[in-house]
């Protein structure tokens, strides 16, 4: 059985190995005719010239350049009072830049492309995973284990061959936003961190770029634009960071797909008002949407603070001091987030999944507590555990009790032992904090188990779900 | 305090609403509060107001919603849908049936 899952796994890997490498001689020839219809339409093409004429370079009789094709695509643009030749004329001479394609970034991307932005711009360096796929809309199955960056940037040029789309696959740091934001006119923020956050909008304050700024968590939504017409930054309104602790993310707190869904594609509306000069972008205000009771409400923020450090009048912030500026450090969080991994307790009082699997499979007298919130523990558990959520761990301590002696009498524990205790939660940090807490309370024995249930995935049963 | 909240408009006087502090209150969205003025005191002030909701309606950590005698950073304070920098931060004096929402700040996507 076991070799024949190996052999299995083995011949999986080299098709996989196989079909990436038939996909990236695919996104090259794709690229190369995109440069070829590209040259034949006598679009600008390359590395980011300005983007000054657009379609055939000569007049055709009107005072416009939109060609035929152009005239035919965007005719429902063109129909519109509000917006019309000039302002289709102006997107198509713009040039916009997407931070992260993610839930954000996803429709925005979509919509941009779809308009008729001159230059599209896509920054991301992760790939597309299973868990992405409910929100980032751009991606699809196919894509998986790829990177973002590709995906998104193959499902632009399927919605509209006719825009350039440029491939940052980089992460965003001080060392390349500065070349990177230069090449464009709008920077649209569709990160998921706070770190991040900062170091766009410093960015776009040292460039003069107007900022679309949106966030989604859970069920609710924030959008503003930034750094524009005399508007507020960023650090206008948060001039010091929030505590790390009240930062979540989407992959600890959840967030329903629809929800950045909406929220990107009103970042995708505020882009076009600004790359085309029409109505009035959402700077000095910002919106608020609530998912849950179908609410949103615009409010009125504060105007470019006096006192802020990066673009009140004379300050002193610099290009090159942005790019030594330590966002991790300032924000006390990390740009790529990854799971925390703490180290609290001696090894003494830790157990392996491994180890912990052998001992189940012995018939230990043990009794197994979840320390995970009750909504973790519905998604899924393993046999026999207790879910006590860790908030309640104190007060629950009796149940903890009882359900080690009822262990004790089942499996008949000679007198002088007694059934073991072992923790568990989500990633192996709770379970730690947990065990602290047992030892102070007399469970001197009590032990967790290292990495936690995505350590059991990992290591003892590749079929239990992961979240 | 994930968001805006939710609240209602009360018609009683003396009253002011407060949305925005669900994660800290029990999940109770809307606080329609009574808040009695300092002996003296002609106005309440937003101050006041803070010093009120901590003692009466912060239940735990506190740290996530204020820092020293004002909110924390990342939390944006709305009077009637305003900015309270705009207002007067601290200052500001409420009137009677006003509408505070405390925002904390999202970077999620
Ligand atoms: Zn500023």
């Amino acid at each position: 059985m076991e070799s024949n899952a190996s052999q299995i796994l083995h011949e999986l890997e080299s098709l996989r190995a196989a079909k990436a490498d038939i996909d990236r001689r695919i996104s090259a020839l794709e690229a190369q005719l995109q440069q070829v219809t590209l040259q034949n339409d006598a679009i600008p093409n390359g590395s980011y010239p300005p983007i000054s004429t657009v379609g055939s370079s000569h007049l055709n009789g009107h005072d416009h350049h939109l060609t035929p094709a152009m005239i035919h695509r965007y005719s429902r643009h063109l129909l519109l009072p509000s917006f019309g030749v000039q302002a289709q004329s102006n997107l198509l001479k713009s040039s916009v830049l997407v931070v992260g394609a993610g839930g954000l970034g996803s429709p925005a991307l979509l919509y941009l492309a779809a308009c008729g932005v001159g230059r599209l711009g896509i920054v991301d360096h992760d790939v597309v995973e299973l868990n992405n796929m409910h929100r980032q809309i751009i991606h699809t199955e196919t894509f998986i284990g790829r990177p973002k960056v590709k995906s998104a940037a193959n499902a632009c040029r399927s919605v509209n061959s006719t825009v350039e789309i440029v491939e940052h696959h980089e992460a965003l740091r001080t060392s390349n936003a500065l070349e990177i934001f230069n090449k464009y006119d709008v920077i649209v923020d569709a990160t998921d961190n706070a770190p991040s956050r900062y170091m766009i909008s410093d960015c776009c304050v040292l460039l003069g770029k107007p900022l679309v700024s949106g966030a989604a968590l859970g069920l609710e939504g924030q959008l503003t634009v930034y750094n524009y017409n005399g508007g507020p930054c960023y650090r206008c309104l948060f001039p010091t960071p929030p505590p790390a602790t009240a930062c979540q993310r989407c992959a600890d707190s959840g967030v329903l797909g629809v929800v950045p869904g909406i929220i990107g594609c009103l970042q995708a509306l505020e882009a076009i008002k600004i790359a085309s000069a029409i109505g009035e972008p959402l700077s000095g205000r910002m919106l608020l949407f609530n998912a849950l009771e179908a609410r949103i409400r615009i409010v009125k923020i504060r105007g470019r603070s006096l006192q802020c450090e990066a673009c009140k009048e004379n300050a002193t912030f610099t290009q090159q001091q942005f790019r030594e500026f330590d966002y991790e450090k300032f924000t006390q969080s990390p740009l790529a987030p990854s799971p925390l991994k703490l180290k609290l307790l001696q090894a003494d009082s830790r157990i392996s999944s491994k180890e912990y699997h052998e001992r189940v499979a012995n018939g230990e007298a043990h009794v197994l507590v979840d320390v995970r919130p009750a909504h973790h523990f519905k998604i899924v558990s393993l046999p026999k555990s207790l879910n006590i959520p860790l908030p309640s761990l104190e007060a629950r301590f009796p149940e903890i009790t009882s359900a080690l002696k009822e262990e004790e009498e089942q499996k008949s524990v000679g007198s002088g032992s007694s059934a073991q205790l072992y923790v568990i939660c989500r990633r192996g940090n709770d379970s730690q904090r947990a065990v602290q807490c047992l030892h102070k309370m007399g469970f001197t024995s009590a032990r967790d188990i290292v990495g936690g249930l995505e350590s059991w995935t990992h290591d003892v049963d590749a079929n239990f779900p992961t979240y | 305090m994930a968001g805006s909240g939710s609240f209602g408009i009360s018609s009683a006087p003396g009253h002011y609403n407060i949305g925005g502090l669900e994660l800290l209150c029990d999940s109770v969205k809307v606080h329609n509060v009574k808040v009695e003025l300092q002996n003296g005191a002609e106005k309440l002030t937003m101050k006041d107001l803070l010093g009120w909701v901590r003692t009466n309606l912060i239940k735990e950590r506190p740290e996530m919603f204020m820092k020293g005698d004002t909110v924390r950073p990342g939390v944006l304070v709305l009077v009637n849908d305003c900015d309270w920098e705009l207002s007067g931060q601290l200052d500001t004096t409420l009137e009677e049936k006003d509408v505070v929402v405390f925002i904390s700040t999202l970077h999620g996507g």
